[in-house]
């Protein structure tokens, strides 16, 4: 479902199955149905997946009784793709001190902590379950620079599931919305640009618009944009240009639009 | 939209390097044990601690004893021997005891501690498979604390017997039998042999079963370990009005050792720690069945639970 290389994000709303599917994934939970990771079932070969795999559970916690040096000691000592001398020199850029303990740290340095550990692992997957939550704009810009500049190469995967999709957009080269449990959209961001076109529409002209069948319209600036579904609409980009400015949805109000016909239709059907 | 990262391309060049690097489970396993060393610095602390105690008792009373032979009955031999040798004795139980008490607590708090904070996410994220874990933390009663407790104790008897020779020089006792009679190198073998196989493989099942309920109890651990048997006892003297269930839970609890006191003859306290042809006894081997299935049940449960 995911090729190597990609840096997926994995978007949804609260409660959409996110952290389960992510759970299944890691080896954490088991599941039914098949799943390979790597060529392994992560439910009965966890230790083994946890060499090529790694990951920041949502509820990312290190051990508050642990000093730094010994987070390195041990990780280096149980873990044979662990590089001490890599996380070092993230840890150099910090104020983290290695005599320090995890609980005289603040949220956002074990946070980077975490994050040094796992990044000096050299790992094909890395999976990141809402790995900001509660960081500020700070530390989240920080957190996906060193992701992307440190880490991020053609032989490694990350997933990310966020709730923060702004930040991200230009981060991700694939995409997956889930919600209740399901695929809703899963596509490559290339994809994303030709498929999904919006258009900002001025008064006049939006009858016409709603004439084309858009997915999605919302209000702005006395405007109505509308958003279509290019591969499901007869309309094409040239008739669309026509009726007023048209430019690439946002992930956010992809998101909105997707999801929102989705709970729509499942209304719909539950009527 | 931008949807290519900026990869920085000489990451990529050193990723190949360690593709058949392998930690082999022996070393996971160190590491493993080491890591409860750092999380619970109770585990050598506590019969340090007792130890230190027990030295300081040894010392006021030492000092009284010089005060009492001055002038008065200068000590026999044997009474001195017998008043020394015992108090070797009392520092072994007292730390013994003492490790006895921080593993059971220990034990219980193992598996459940790491999903009550929620760290055990951390340490399913690093190739450490559930088996080697629960295997570390048996490690630490089974093995790790009786071997400390011999080593504290046997440091505890020495400088006990400095103290002693020190503190009675001058006073009347002749400190060369006072060495002579120490022999706590033959009573340290003793209860080297004594820790390891009833602490170490008598005890086994005791530890299974709390590691077992450790594993997973919601909450409380502690009640969890310690009203099922209770229970039981009070069912099997309803239904039946007999107490084998409790007389076994004795049996294990007091160890092998008094049934079978080698020769009534020794009259060394330390001798009625050697459970006599402690290999043929059935419950030895019975205790290690029950033990090896407690440990396949935390295993499971290790595997199945996340943070609560």
């Amino acid at each position: 479902m995911c090729e190597q290389s990609n840096l997926l994000g994995l978007i949804g709303p609260n409660g959409a199955g996110k952290t389960t599917a992510l759970n299944a994934i890691l080896g954490l939970i088991p599941y039914q149905g098949e799943l390979k990771v790597l060529g392994r079932d992560p439910w009965s070969e966890r230790d083994q997946l946890m060499r090529d795999v790694c990951f920041i559970a949502d509820v990312a916690v290190l051990p508050r009784w642990i000093r730094v040096s010994q987070a390195l000691e041990y990780v280096a000592g149980v873990h044979p793709r662990f590089d001490r001398a890599k996380a070092e020199s993230f840890l150099a850029k910090t104020t983290i001190r290695l005599n320090s303990k995890v609980k005289e740290l603040s949220k956002g340095m074990v946070v980077q902590l975490h994050l040094a550990l796992v990044l000096a692992i050299d790992a094909k997957l890395l999976v990141l379950d809402e790995p900001t939550l509660g960081l500020d704009i700070i530390y989240r810009k920080q957190f996906y620079d060193s992701l992307l500049n440190d880490y991020y190469d053609r032989n490694r995967t990350i997933v990310v599931s966020t709730h923060q999709v702004e930040e991200l957009e230009h981060i991700f080269t694939d995409l997956m919305f889930i919600d209740r449990g399901r695929i809703v959209l899963s596509s490559s961001m290339e994809e994303l640009e030709s498929r999904y076109v919006e258009v900002a529409v001025k008064p006049d002209q939006a009858a016409a618009a709603r004439g084309l069948k858009p997915m999605y319209e919302r209000q702005m600036f006395g405007r109505s944009i509308f958003l279509f579904d290019l591969k499901l609409n007869s309309a094409d980009r040239q008739q669309l240009t026509t009726l007023g400015e048209v430019h690439t949805p946002s992930i956010a109000d992809l998101f909105v639009a997707v999801i929102g016909n989705q709970s729509v239709m499942a209304q719909g059907a539950s009527r | 939209m931008n949807t290519q990262p900026n990869a920085v391309p000489e990451s990529s060049s050193q990723s190949q390097g360690s593709t058949l690097a392998v930690v082999s489970p022996a070393q996971t396993l160190y590491w493993s044990i080491r890591r409860e060393l750092w999380e619970n610095p109770s585990i050598y602390l506590a019969p340090l601690i007792a130890a230190i105690v027990f030295l300081f008792g040894f010392f006021i009373s030492t000092l009284s004893l010089r005060d009492r032979m001055h002038g008065v009955l200068p000590l026999d031999a044997a009474h001195g021997r017998d008043v020394f040798a015992s108090r070797y004795e009392l520092a072994g139980v007292l730390i013994m005891g003492t490790a006895l008490i921080v593993g059971i607590f220990y034990s219980l708090d193992a598996l459940y501690g790491e999903r009550r904070d929620r760290t055990i996410f951390f340490w399913k994220s690093l190739p450490v498979s559930d088996l080697i874990t629960v295997l570390s933390k048996l490690a630490i009663p089974l093995v790790v604390l009786p071997l400390l407790s011999f080593a504290i104790t046997i440091a505890t008897q020495f400088v006990m017997l400095l103290m002693s020779s020190v503190i009675l020089a001058g006073s009347g006792v002749n400190i060369g039998a006072l060495w002579r009679d120490a022999s706590f190198l033959h009573v340290s073998v003793v209860l080297l042999y004594h820790l390891l196989t009833v602490h170490g493989l008598w005890y086994a099942p005791v530890y299974g079963w709390l590691l077992l309920v450790s594993a997973w109890a919601p909450r409380a651990p502690f009640l969890f370990a310690f009203l099922p048997p209770f229970v039981i006892y009070g069912l099997e003297k309803l239904a039946f009005n007999t107490t084998h269930f409790l007389s076994m839970i004795e049996n294990r609890l007091i160890g092998p050792g008094n049934a079978m006191a080698p020769n009534a003859a020794a009259p060394d306290f330390m001798a009625t720690l050697i459970p006599h042809h402690f290999f043929d006894i059935p419950g030895l081997w019975m205790g290690l069945l029950v033990a090896a299935a407690f440990l396949f049940g935390a295993v499971r449960l290790r595997r199945n639970q996340g943070p609560i």
